[in-house]
């Protein structure tokens, strides 16, 4: 049970995040430069696999309470601004998160930009693609990172996010454009719910705190975790009064 | 100076995010938890209400 959530938290979180490096690639690529572009990603793609690669073994070497609580705390805490972002989104009182706007905007601002050439690329591309993709790609990589090493099997995280990675990227060159039609914001509200999840669970255990059940209890407080939310999105949806 | 300034930045914003408080009371939690933990105390049940808690004051001061 724990590894269906394992794979399918990096599987969406992934799926996330490389909807919007796609959107940024597209964005420079399409108005600048293919070429410089690609380099980009691959530039980006290397120092991602080069993180993942020094810390995934040295998180190893931690005892498994000790990291269970720091990689569970940190969980915790990133899963609650997605989190609280996803119910302020959902409720209306943060606009949602388009990628067809996201690319108008990109795509202007890399009109606007000038020439620079640098080692033969247009600079400009190079650098937006790969801030784009190592920032998104940064997201993937602590979540792979925390998931796996504290449930110790890294690979299978990274499985999840790689397929993701691969899906996305497909998807991007068969359409050509932003991949406006994923449900991104849902996708959002359901990584914030499985990352508080897990954060709770982890942190908790980190603590000593043992859980009625062990794993068997991470469904039960992944349901607690999806109904206060949707709980608060109901508040937040029916008017300030109700929870301000 | 400037690039460990923007270093220390980025790792706030990455993970504290917009509401610091959050953070802060997640510490305090775990703190409280391991505090029951040690004393052979059930302690599972804290994170969840906290957690309740630190989001419907964070989603209450957006709000206003």
């Amino acid at each position: 049970m724990t590894a269906v959530f394992l794979v399918l938290s990096a599987f969406l979180a992934s799926a996330v995040e490389m909807v919007e490096a796609l959107t940024i690639v597209l964005a420079v690529g399409v108005t600048r430069d293919w070429r410089s572009a690609l380099s980009g990603v691959g530039a980006a793609t290397l120092s991602l696999a080069a993180i993942v690669a020094a810390l995934g073994p040295a998180l190893t070497l931690i005892p498994i309470d000790t990291l269970r609580l720091v990689v569970g705390a940190l969980l915790l805490v990133f899963g609650l601004q997605w989190l609280r972002k996803a119910i302020l989104r959902a409720s209306g009182y943060v606009s949602l998160h388009d990628e067809e706007a996201a690319f108008a905007r990109e795509t202007a601002e890399a009109r606007a930009a000038g020439l620079e050439r640098r080692a033969g690329l247009d600079w400009y591309a190079f650098t937006i693609a790969f801030k784009g993709v190592l920032l998104e790609g940064l997201e993937v990589a602590f979540i792979v990172l925390s998931f796996g090493s504290t449930q110790g099997s890294i690979p299978l995280a990274a499985l999840g996010a790689g397929v993701a990675v691969v899906l996305v990227a497909v998807a991007g060159l068969v359409a050509h454009a932003p991949l406006a039609r994923v449900p991104e914001n849902t996708l959002k509200f359901a990584v914030g719910t499985m990352l508080t999840t897990f954060g709770i669970f982890w942190a908790a255990e980190g603590t000593g705190a043992r859980w009625p059940g062990g794993d068997a209890s991470l469904p039960a407080v992944l349901g607690f975790v999806l109904l206060l939310s949707v709980a608060f999105v109901a508040l937040l949806r029916r008017g300030r009064p109700a929870i301000a | 100076m400037n690039a460990l300034r923007r270093l220390g930045t980025f790792w706030w914003d990455f993970v504290i995010g917009d509401d610091w408080r959050i953070a802060a009371g997640v510490a305090i939690a775990l703190g409280a938890t391991a505090a029951l933990a040690a004393a052979d105390e059930p302690a599972w049940w804290l994170l969840p209400i906290a957690v309740a808690t630190l989001l419907y004051f964070s989603l209450r001061r957006e709000a206003r």
